[in-house]
């Protein structure tokens, strides 16, 4: 993977709040990239630091291998689709979409044919004439994409591509984002607080915590393989335990459990996915435990039932429907799972 | 519906006191023979004074005189208030309403003397003038007041916050990420003010140009006090027409005929204001 984007010891603050603490982060040629992080986290700032609506206090910003953090963002390669749209609510869609041509000088019938190919591209051709405000939500994304992808970047930025559409659509739009991104060869660099679209959408995920990175890889290994207690909780809200690794053992005084597995010295706590959890008929010894059902809630293709396993620990497990019928609330349960399942965090 | 009319009463005999009352008096004079007793005038059903208005090209003058003026103090004043509109609206919150103030502040004072202290200013023997010799720039007096320029300061002077709070509240409004998307699109920061600022407040600049140029176009103190002689505008006419000539059914004919001629910008002004 050759890198399009080096961001190096990328360093911002506002005012006594550090946005950014010395980031280091590589986006590759037409990579899908997703900076995912809850709000505060930073990677909203690092987006508006590669657009060039802030400058960073200190670090470089590599484009090709060219520093841009001082050039401006009317001389960036680097477009961006902004979470509300910013369309020009006084100028017609071809107008919106023709606005970045028009600065760089391109010629008229080039430029024409370029505005039909974008607006095919997202398929609102025929909606030429329309102001913004005729449009609904949808539909002025795609204004605001087609207007970013018309001026063919390297780097495209979306800021919350999907937040503003309702839930049907947003499904639909993911994988219209992804064909288009596998159609324009471009880098995608998407902002999100939801881990979910990140997943689904992204070729990398760097999940961003005070600043900083705190882990950075393909969806399934920091989903499988979380680094730290936060990356576990921010990723679908796995069960983390706290307690002591022993030899190729982690026991959890509080929860009275032992996990028995490839237990690293470092290991101060452990992530157990809700999926993983099986409802055994019986069961004795490590990788094990009993508890109360506390509460069930269906959610279409499983249950999440809520285990209150003494000690202030509750386990949450996701009891798929082909397991039978959940149990009923109140009811004594034992849990199992696999030694392979048990993921150790280091932090 | 009682409460109502109870509510409303006030309102329409104020109207009534001092809006449709005065109009019909003026209508009156307007249409009453010119006589040389006291009043000056008889009242009757004549159209000579409108007649006069037509057959002398002085008056037309006069309305030209005042539409021109009144044109390029409002253009002076929306050029001057784009600029101190932005920057207000872009300061941080607690000093924007500081700079307000500082706007409105000149209106503290009474209106006359702020006419004064630009003629103090102005005048031969002023500061300026002063200041110019002083330093040996000049060695006669430059002559300032009396002069169209003067007369063009103390307008803009006069009208400058009608100008500057619709602009103000127009680009408060306007979505900061709109400047933003066209400089990643690549336009420039003059760029982006020509292609987005400016069509998107167009409205309110129509607006903030309306509320400057219909009290200008009736203006008569400050070309009075600070113009040239020659600047014959529609209210220094009428006033000589009312307090020199005595000729009240000419000076009423012409306060009709502006109040026609201003009616057209009010609509379009309140034809804009009524814009979504």
């Amino acid at each position: 993977m050759t890198a399009l984007l080096r961001a190096e010891a990328i360093t911002k603050r506002f005012g006594p709040t550090l946005a950014l603490d010395a980031l280091d982060l590589e986006i590759g040629q037409g990579e899908f990239f997703a900076l995912l992080g809850g709000s505060g986290s930073g990677k909203s700032t690092l987006l508006r630091i590669i657009a060039g609506f802030e400058t960073p206090d200190s670090g470089r910003l590599l484009l090709d291998g060219t520093d841009i953090a001082a050039t401006p963002p009317w001389a960036r390669p680097v477009n961006m689709m902004f979470q509300s749209y910013a369309l020009f609510p006084h100028m017609s869609v071809a107008d919106n979409v023709a606005y970045g041509l028009r600065r760089a000088g391109a010629p008229k019938a080039e430029a024409a044919s370029r505005i039909a190919t974008a607006l095919a591209m997202v398929g609102l051709s025929g909606f030429e004439r329309r102001r913004p405000h005729e449009l609904s939500g949808g539909q002025k994304q795609r204004v605001a994409l087609a207007r970013s992808l018309v001026m063919r970047p390297r780097l495209l930025l979306l800021d919350e591509p999907l937040g503003a559409l309702d839930a049907g659509l947003r499904e639909r739009t993911g994988f219209e984002l992804r064909a288009l991104q596998r159609e324009t060869g471009a880098a995608f660099v998407m902002v999100t607080h939801d881990q979910e679209e990140a997943l689904a959408l992204a070729d990398r995920v760097a999940l961003l915590d005070g600043g900083r990175i705190a882990q950075v890889g393909p969806p399934r290994e920091i989903y499988e393989r979380p680094a730290s207690r936060f990356v576990a909780r921010f990723l679908g809200a796995a069960n983390v335990l706290e307690g002591r690794a022993a030899q190729d053992r982690f026991d959890c005084p509080d929860a009275g459990i032992t996990c028995a597995g490839a237990i690293p010295a470092d290991t101060v706590a452990i992530a157990l996915r809700p999926e993983r959890i099986r409802i055994a008929a019986a069961g004795e010894g490590p990788n094990t435990a009993r508890g109360i059902v506390q509460d069930v809630a269906f959610r279409g293709d499983d249950s999440l039932v809520l285990v209150d396993l003494g000690g202030g620990t509750t386990l949450r497990v996701a009891h798929p429907e082909e397991g039978g019928p959940p149990p009923a609330r109140g009811a004594a349960v034992t849990l199992a799972w696999e030694a392979a399942d048990v993921v150790p965090l280091a932090s | 519906m009682r409460n109502r009319l109870a509510v409303l009463l006030p309102a329409w005999a104020w109207l009534l006191i001092f809006v449709a009352a005065p109009a019909g008096i003026l209508g009156a004079i307007a249409l009453a023979e010119a006589d040389p007793g006291v009043p000056p005038f008889r009242l009757a059903w004549s159209t000579a004074g409108f007649a006069m208005l037509v057959a002398d090209d002085y008056y037309l003058g006069a309305f030209l005189t005042a539409l021109r003026v009144a044109a390029t103090t409002a253009g002076l004043c929306l050029a001057i208030a784009y600029p101190m509109a932005m920057g207000i609206a872009r300061a941080r919150p607690d000093r924007r309403v500081l700079l307000l103030a500082l706007l409105m502040l000149p209106f503290w004072t009474g209106f006359l003397l702020r006419v004064g202290a630009w003629i103090g200013l102005l005048r031969d023997e002023g500061w300026i003038n002063g200041l110019l010799q002083g330093l040996g720039i000049t060695d006669a007096p430059l002559p300032m007041l009396y002069t169209e320029g003067a007369m063009l300061v103390g307008m803009v002077h006069a009208y400058l916050p009608f100008a500057v709070l619709p602009l103000f509240a127009a680009l408060l409004r306007l979505d900061p990420t709109l400047l933003e998307a066209a400089a990643d699109l690549g336009a420039r920061p003059a760029i982006a003010f020509l292609t987005v600022t400016l069509p998107a407040t167009a409205p309110a600049a129509a607006a903030a140009f309306l509320l400057v140029f219909i009290p200008a176009a009736g203006e008569f103190v400050i070309p009075e006090l600070m113009g040239p002689s020659e600047a014959n505008l529609v209210g220094r006419v009428l006033w000589q027409e009312f307090f020199q000539n005595r000729d009240w059914p000419v000076a009423a004919a012409l306060a009709v005929a502006l109040l026609v001629l201003l009616l057209v910008p009010i609509r379009l002004f309140q034809r804009l204001e009524a814009r979504p």
